[in-house]
């Protein structure tokens, strides 16, 4: 994966927050992951396929997902809602990044992850970058791994 | 008024985050789907003026789904409303018969303008 590509990802999550929450969010300088991937309360990965090939985790914790759903004027903060939430926020940042990956980065529909699974499988052969987000002091990573 | 509106999407927030916001008397009915296949089960028991479609989902994808409707009901307006920010997708869903296209994320006052220009094209 090339610094351009994980750019795209950086600048992907605070169009995100900046389009939905209309707020700056912190984005972290992204670093390479070695060991077994650390997730958060709830999280969603998304498969890519096409050109490309690999997967786009997002994952959050439980805090930072109900400071965004009462922020979008949801009520509730059912732990269903808080998953689907994980899994629309990791499909629309890999989403728009087909503004500039094109077509050929095809995304498959989210896998809702709550807690640390006990067997996590592996992103792929490529390099595991985790790109740290704080938005209102509240903690969430977009993990990339693409080959 | 129009009478029915179907929202198509996976997501629950999504879907519910619309009937929020075009819940407002646009619309006499809205009904939910959340797969192309519920959609198109949903669409052929009670057929929906305006249509708004996300993409990618499970079972059939919302381009196909855009494709059956209209040859169901070609007086169909329906929006797509998609995370896929690529050109060729938004020309895709336009050729297939869809007649807006608005990107996710999007605010309530998008989702608002974006419903009334197909809107009031109707009506003109």
């Amino acid at each position: 994966m090339t610094e351009s590509t994980l750019k795209i990802f950086v600048d992907g999550v605070s169009d995100y927050f900046r389009q939905a929450m209309v707020e700056q969010v912190e984005v972290h300088a992204p670093y390479l992951e070695k060991g077994p991937l650390r997730l958060l309360d709830y999280s969603a990965v998304i498969g890519i396929s096409g050109g490309y090939r690999g997967c786009v985790y997002f994952t959050a914790a439980s805090s930072m997902l109900r400071t965004v759903l009462k922020k979008t004027g949801e009520t509730s903060d059912d732990p269903d809602l808080l998953a689907d939430l994980a899994g629309e926020m990791a499909n629309i940042i890999s989403g728009n990044a087909r503004r500039e990956l094109g077509e050929g980065f095809a995304i498959s529909v989210p896998t809702r992850l709550r807690g640390q699974p006990k067997e996590l499988a592996a992103p792929g052969e490529g390099p595991v970058f985790v790109i740290p987000i704080v938005w209102r002091g509240e903690r969430s990573e977009l993990i990339v791994c693409l080959n | 008024m129009v009478n029915r509106l179907l929202i198509v999407d996976d997501s629950t927030i999504i879907r519910r985050s619309i009937q929020r916001t075009l819940g407002d008397g646009r619309f006499s009915e809205i009904c939910t789907a959340s797969n192309g296949a519920e959609a198109l089960r949903v669409f052929k028991s009670h057929p929906a003026e305006f249509v708004t479609m996300d993409i990618t989902m499970p079972e059939i994808d919302g381009i196909s789904c855009v494709e059956t409707m209209l040859q169901l009901r070609p007086d169909t307006r329906i929006l797509v409303i998609s995370a896929l920010a690529d050109r060729a997708t938004a020309i895709q869903a336009m050729t297939k018969g869809a007649e807006g296209f608005l990107l996710k994320p999007f605010t309530p006052e998008e989702l608002c303008e974006a419903v009334d220009d197909l809107l009031s094209d109707s009506l003109a």
